[in-house]
Order: structure tokens, then sequence, then C-alpha cells
């Protein structure tokens, strides 16, 4: 992939900066990456709860395209970068993130502006989109990694019931060797926990078995996949399919499984925050990404799918969570409590 | 302004001379207009006003049922609530129009959950039905439900507020395209009554046409009654005209008349003058007496020729309004009026010289008319007419025509005079010393005109005068 688009933009990359001052100085980053420093025009500043390294493709071609946009995108987690909109009214022109039920709390509670009509989002399937306000980029699978050694080639589980009884089976061996998001601290590891939830009672039971296997429990997917290719983690519950892909891309060890009972599609979609300085960047970077282009930069990206190019409906197992305000039922205050409170009876046992 | 309608009668040029108000077809079709565009309007505010009724009913029934399944999740165990909200309760509300859904649950003044900032309606509801209304939050219009439930809360019974509320993006889109199709039908219905409206008020307004078209196309001595069928509406206007031509049609024969009858008179003493006068010169042997009595003779025929002539006049007027047409051969008419012209033509020593076709020549008119223009026109030629002279008669068939020309060597007439020489009492300039009235060729014309065929004097090459009449073959 590497045309000379991105060997000019690699020159005017200048470099990767943690904590910067401006209006990302509330905000909790956890990376920033800037392109085109020293171009006049002002910046268009995303915020994502994606990684740079797999949104770097389609920044990049983005950039080779539109060389006179700097861009200034931002890394924060999914509840900050909620926060920074919803709460400290930061000045983004972009919000990219996975969490779609924050997403579609921004937009239901009148954070987000309207999108202008393009033939890019028209072509939009009417699933991955909310009104003009959230469109989806691209979706990924919800998995379930394990290290290819923690299993018998022939035990290796498909459905949650098999990951349970594998569990039971030997729980000495798996003690403290399982991981999943911290739903009280991760906003997609409580979208995904609630979304397992509202399909039966199997993740319950799941939960009732990990927690009596002493799970741990992260904020952040990067830690939880470091920890599985370290060997201190033999399975992972509920990962993004596109950091679980990319990794075991490289890391043969590791062995991403896509339940068969059903797999969860997960939207990662953007929003233009009524705080926008430079919302029409924002519409272009929008329109790029649903361009040609922009859909096979985001298809280089292993686990990671456009929307365009996303077979489309429920097939087989796959379930893609519903982008509408019924997800805001998810962000109910009893309700979260009470979901927390059980999930916290399930991981504490005595 | 031509309008096919009314055939190429000189009416607009007749119009020209009538004061004009405002027209009456212009202002049907405005009022017609009018009518239509108000019909239209209505026809869209109607289907406007019952089409977002409608969707708000429909979507009132679904918030009230949501509103009911948040209600009903709600369960407290001691003083700890459990909120039970599926979320296709919120996904239905969303589902029309992709609205956005807004709720709130309220204990005792105490939001519980949702949003704050929604508010309650003015009067809290007491029963357990949803009570509905509008209200605002963040600056968007939303659509709320309220009600009211009671729970056991921390050991006693304690009434609960709940709200949801949407907006009605969907509600307005589904009003906004019944609107468009309204509007377009509004729109067609409009188009449509443009030609109706043009067709109507022609159709109502088309008798005056064809009445004024029929009285405009009658010759100059038509005074019928009209006779059209009309609308009982143009009756009184049509009773008026017809009285007005029957009053005129009485003055006019009564003139008539009273010429015919004078004529007559004047002609018997004339004769008797005559004949004394010719019994006089007989028995007179003074020259100069006889050449006085001579003159005496002389006036005395001048005169009763223009008494014939005012006679014939009158006979021509008081017929050319009649229906007393009927088949005529020209022919056999021309040969007989020559044969009494003949006496007259050997008198002044003129040889008549006669020229027809040998199938006969039939025309559609009135004999005794005819008769009386064309005898006018040959005794013309005989009064203008030198000694010796030959007069030359020709009867002719060319196309759908029949024409008669009489030519003479006379004086002729000056090129000037042809124009004016049909008007009644109007004489050529160069004939003031023979006796005439001047009615003759007036006549001729009259005739022609009501005949359909065309009378005109052309000066001869060689010298002398052609007259030409033509009529349409039967």
């Amino acid at each position: 992939m590497a045309g000379p688009i991105t060997v000019l933009v690699r020159a005017l990359i200048l470099g990767v900066a943690l904590m910067l001052a401006g209006p990302a100085a509330a905000l909790d980053v956890e990376e920033e990456f800037v392109l085109g420093q020293g171009v006049a025009a002002s910046p268009l500043r995303i915020l994502s709860t994606t990684d740079v390294s797999a949104a770097r493709p389609f920044l990049e071609a983005f950039h080779g395209a539109n060389p006179d946009v700097p861009i200034r995108y931002t890394v924060a987690s999914t509840i900050s970068a909620y926060d920074a909109i919803a709460r400290e009214k930061l000045s983004f022109d972009l919000v990219i993130s996975s969490a779609m039920d924050l997403q579609m709390k921004l937009a239901n509670d009148g954070h987000a502006r309207p999108i202008p009509d393009s033939a890019e989002l028209d072509a939009v399937p009417r699933t991955a989109r909310w009104r003009d306000l959230i469109v989806g980029i691209s979706v990924e699978p919800v998995v379930i990694v394990a290290r290819s050694d923690a299993f018998a080639a022939d035990e290796v589980p498909h459905t949650r019931r098999e990951l349970i009884d594998r569990l039971r089976e030997d729980p000495e061996r798996f003690r403290g060797r399982v991981g999943t998001y911290d739903p009280a601290t991760s906003g997609a590891g409580y979208l995904f926990a609630s979304q397992d939830a509202a399909f039966g009672s199997t993740f319950w039971r799941l939960a009732e078995v990990i927690g009596r296997l002493d799970a741990r429990l992260y904020c952040c997917s990067g830690e939880m996949i470091n920890d599985l290719a370290d060997g201190k983690l033999l399975v992972a519950y509920n990962l993004v399919g596109s950091y679980s892909r990319a990794r075991a891309a490289e890391d043969p060890r590791l062995l991403v499984i896509e339940p068969d009972d059903f797999t969860l599609q997960l939207l990662r979609t953007a929003l233009v925050p009524q705080s926008a300085a430079n919302p029409d960047a924002a519409v272009r970077m929008l329109n790029f990404l649903l361009s040609d282009a922009g859909i096979a930069a985001i298809n280089v990206v292993p686990g990671q799918i456009s929307v365009m190019s996303a077979p489309s409906g429920r097939l087989g197992a796959s379930r893609t969570i519903r982008l509408d305000p019924g997800l805001l039922a998810n962000l109910d205050r009893i309700r979260k409590d009470d979901f927390l409170r059980e999930w916290t009876a399930a991981m504490v046992q005595p | 302004m031509t309008d096919p309608a009314r055939g190429p009668g000189s009416l607009p040029r007749r119009l020209a001379a009538v004061g004009l108000g405002g027209s009456l077809q212009r202002k049907l079709i405005w009022q017609f207009l009018a009518a239509a565009a108000l019909a239209a309007v209505t026809l869209f505010l109607a289907i406007r006003v019952t089409a977002d009724r409608a969707a708000e009913a429909a979507q009132d029934s679904v918030l009230a049922a949501a509103t009911l399944a948040l209600s009903e999740g709600l369960l407290a165990e001691d003083d700890e609530l459990d909120l039970d909200l599926p979320p296709t309760v919120l996904s239905m509300l969303s589902a029309m129009g992709e609205d956005q859904v807004f709720y709130r649950v309220v204990l005792q003044g105490r939001t519980v959950t949702g949003y704050e900032n929604l508010a309650l309606p003015a009067a809290i509801p007491t029963g357990g039905e949803p009570v509905f209304y509008k209200t605002s939050l963040n600056g968007t219009p939303v659509r709320a439900a309220s009600l009211t439930r009671t729970i056991l809360f921390d050991g006693a019974q304690t009434d609960v507020q709940f709200a949801l509320a949407q907006t009605r993006h969907g509600q307005a889109a589904i009003a906004d395209a019944i609107a468009r199709r309204a509007g377009f039908l509004g729109i067609g219905f409009f188009v449509l009554a443009v030609p109706m409206s043009l067709l109507a008020a022609r159709a109502i307004l088309g008798p005056i046409g064809q009445v004024a078209d029929g009285v405009s196309r009658r010759g100059p001595q038509d005074l019928r009654p009209v006779a059209e069928r009309v609308p009982p509406e143009l009756a009184p206007f049509i009773a008026a005209l017809n009285g007005f031509i029957r009053r005129l049609r009485l003055a006019h024969s009564r003139t008539e008349t009273f010429i015919a009858e004078a004529a007559h008179h004047i002609r018997t003493p004339l004769s008797a003058i005559r004949a004394e006068a010719e019994v006089a010169l007989h028995e007179a042997g003074d020259d100069n007496i006889r050449t006085r009595l001579r003159r005496v003779i002389r006036s005395a025929e001048e005169c009763s020729r223009s008494a014939s002539q005012l006679m014939d006049h009158a006979l021509v007027m008081s017929r050319s309004d009649r229906e007393v047409r009927g088949p005529v051969e020209l022919g056999a008419l021309l040969d007989g009026l020559i044969a009494s012209m003949r006496p007259t033509a050997d008198l002044r020593e003129l040889s008549l010289r006669w020229r027809r076709p040998d199938e006969p020549v039939v025309v559609l008119g009135d004999r005794l008319l005819l008769e009386t223009a064309l005898r006018n026109i040959l005794d013309n030629a005989i009064k203008y007419s030198n000694p010796d002279d030959a007069i030359d008669l020709l009867l002719e068939v060319s196309g759908r025509e029949a024409s008669v020309s009489v030519l003479d060597r006379g004086r002729g007439i000056a090129k000037a005079d042809l124009a004016s020489l049909a008007p009644r009492f109007q004489r050529g300039e160069n004939v003031r010393d023979i006796v005439g009235s001047g009615l003759g060729l007036t006549m001729v014309t009259e005739v022609s005109d009501s005949h359909d065929g065309r009378f005109r004097l052309e000066p001869r090459e060689g010298g002398g005068t052609c007259a030409h009449f033509s009529l349409p073959l039967a």
C-alpha cells in the first residue's frame, strides 16, 4: 500500500505527541497524530476511539487527496470522548467512536449537527445510519481471542456454551487468566456486555463462570491483547475484531474466534458535533471515508470492514447492534446501576 | 383577435364604434379561476390538516403504549428501584422517522432516571391514562405523554410520574409527503380548471356572439326580426332589438309606400299632360308654340320616367327583405326585356345586339327585382347613347357566376365618378344636361347586393361604358 502518496504524507508527519495543550487539555488523551502541520488552513480535529494504527491508512489517504486540510487526530476512551463533547463542550469537528450507545445519546440529545446530503451518504445502508446525524464507518465483529495453546486443537470452543464448558472443565488452568472489558470503566465493554445480556441467559452464566475464575477486567483492548500475547491471559472475551485480527495477523499464538451462536457486529460511527469549528472539512472526511478510496483505506486494516463493503443484514450468526434510540435504554441510570450491581455480584464471589 | 366562430364578418370593425366596458368573458374566466383557486387551496389545506391529525393520532397511540410500557417496567424493592426498560420501547418510538426520544421518571419530586430537563405537563396527571402535551427540550420541540403510577416504595404507596417524549420528524415527513401530493392535486385541479373555465365562459357567452354574428351578416335591407334560439337570459335583449327592428321596418315601409304612392299619383296626371300637349302640338300652327309644346312633352316624359324609377326603387326596397326567391332563367328574362325595350331604342335609332349561350343560365333570385335592375342598366345605356350607336348585350357564364354585360358607346363616365355613382340621387358630372333621378344605379347596386352579386361600371375601350352585373349560379 506504500504508494507515492504515503511517501509524501510521511514527509509531512511531524510526530506523535501526547498530552498536547489546546482543546484537549481537559481530555484524557491516549494518542495524538498530526498530518500536514505547517499548512495554514485550520485543521480538521478528529476525536476518535480508534487507535492511530487502525486509522492511519485512511487518514493518510484522505490527506493525500486533500493536502490543504491539516489533520489533528486525537484518541481517547469512549467515555472520555463522550464527556468531552456532552459535558466539557470541547470543540472537535468529527467524533468517531465504537460506543454506539454513547454516539446515539450525543445525537439524541442534540449534540450532533446534520450532515448535508451527498451521493456517498445516500449509499450507506439504512441500518448503518441514524437520520442525518450518525453515519456508520466500519463494521467489525466482537470476538473471543484465545492463545492457540489454551485449548487442545479439537477442543477450541466455537460457542459461548462450549467456552463455559472448557472453563469449567479445567478451572485451575484458567484461574486469573481470563480477561474481558470492565463494563464499569469501558463504554464499549458495557455496550458489548449489555447487548450480550439482551440475547439470552448465556451471558450471565458465562459471567458467573469467569467471575469464579477471578477474571481480570480491562479498560482497554490494547492492554488485554498485550497480556494475551505475553501469556498472562489465555482467553479474552468480547474483544473488538479489528485489534484482534491485526495482532493475530502478526502473532500466530493468537486465535480469533467468532462465536457461532451469535457474533455481535459493532458499528464504528461518526458524527459532526455542534461544537465543530470546521464542519465542512469533517463532511469532506466523511464523504471520503464512504468513497471507494476511503473504503479501500479502511478495509486494509485486518478485521475492519467498511460499512459499504460489509454483507448487509443479519447473515448467519451476525447480530449487528441496532443503531437507534433503543441504545439509550442501555445508558439508563437505573438500568446501568442494576446491570453493574449484577455484574459485580458475578465477579466478586465469596 | 380573429375568432373563427364569428366568421370573417365585419364585427370587430363595427365594435370599434361601440363604447366598450369590461369584458364579460374575462370577468367570467377570472371568477371561475378564482373559485377554482379557492377550491384548490381549500382542498390542499383540508388534506394537509387531516393528514397531520391522522399522523399525530397514530403516533400518539404508539407513544401512549410506550409510556405504559415504561411505567410498568419500574419496580421497587424496599428503597431500591429497578427499571426494566426494554430497548424496543425506545426503538419503537424512533421507528417512524428516526425520531429523538427522551424520558424521565420522577419519584417524590426527584428525577430518578432519564432527562431532568424534560418538562412534565402543567397539570400533573393523576390517573393511569397518559396525558399528551407539547413541550421543548434543549430547543427541540417534542410531543410528550405523561402518566402517574403508584408503586410500593420504602414501605409506602408512592406516586411516580413518567414522561416519554419524542420529536415528530416522522409525523412531519408523512404530513409533508401527503401535503405534497395534496399540493400536486390542487395544482392539477387548478390547471384543469383553466381550460374548463375558458370553455364554460365561451359556452355561456356563445349565444351573444351568434346573435351578433347573425345580425351583422345581414344585408343592408334585411329587417327581419332576430329568430335565433337564445337562452332566456338573452331574451330581453333580443326582444328589445326585435322591437327596434319592427319600428324601423315600419318607418321604412311607410316611406317607401309614400314614395310609390306619390310617384303613381304624379304619373297619371303627367300622362294626361303629355296627351293634351301632343294634341295641342298637332293642332298648333305657330312654330314658336310648337317648340314650347315639344319641350313640355319631353319634360313630361322625363318626369314620368323618374316617377317610374321611384316606383321601381320602392319596389326593390319593399321586396329585398322578403323571401320571394326562385330559379330565374336569365336568357329568357333578357329576351323579354330586350323585346320590350326595342321600340324605345328604335325611336332613338339605336341598334341592340344581343348574345347569349345556348344552354339556360339559371340563378336564384327575385325575378321582378332582377328584371327591374337589368331594365335600369339597359335604360341607362339607351339614354346616354348617341343616335345610330349600337348597344351590345352579353350573357356569359364563367365559373360559378353568370354575368350580364351591357356595352354602349355613350359619353362614358369619368374614373372619379365610378365609386360615387351608387348612392341615391348621385349623378355623373357629365350628364347634367340629361334628365335623370340618380336612382337607377343605386337600385341596381341594391339588387345585386341583396342577391350576393356584384355590379360595376367601367369605361369601355374606344369610348362608352361597360356595365357588369353578375350573380352566383343557382
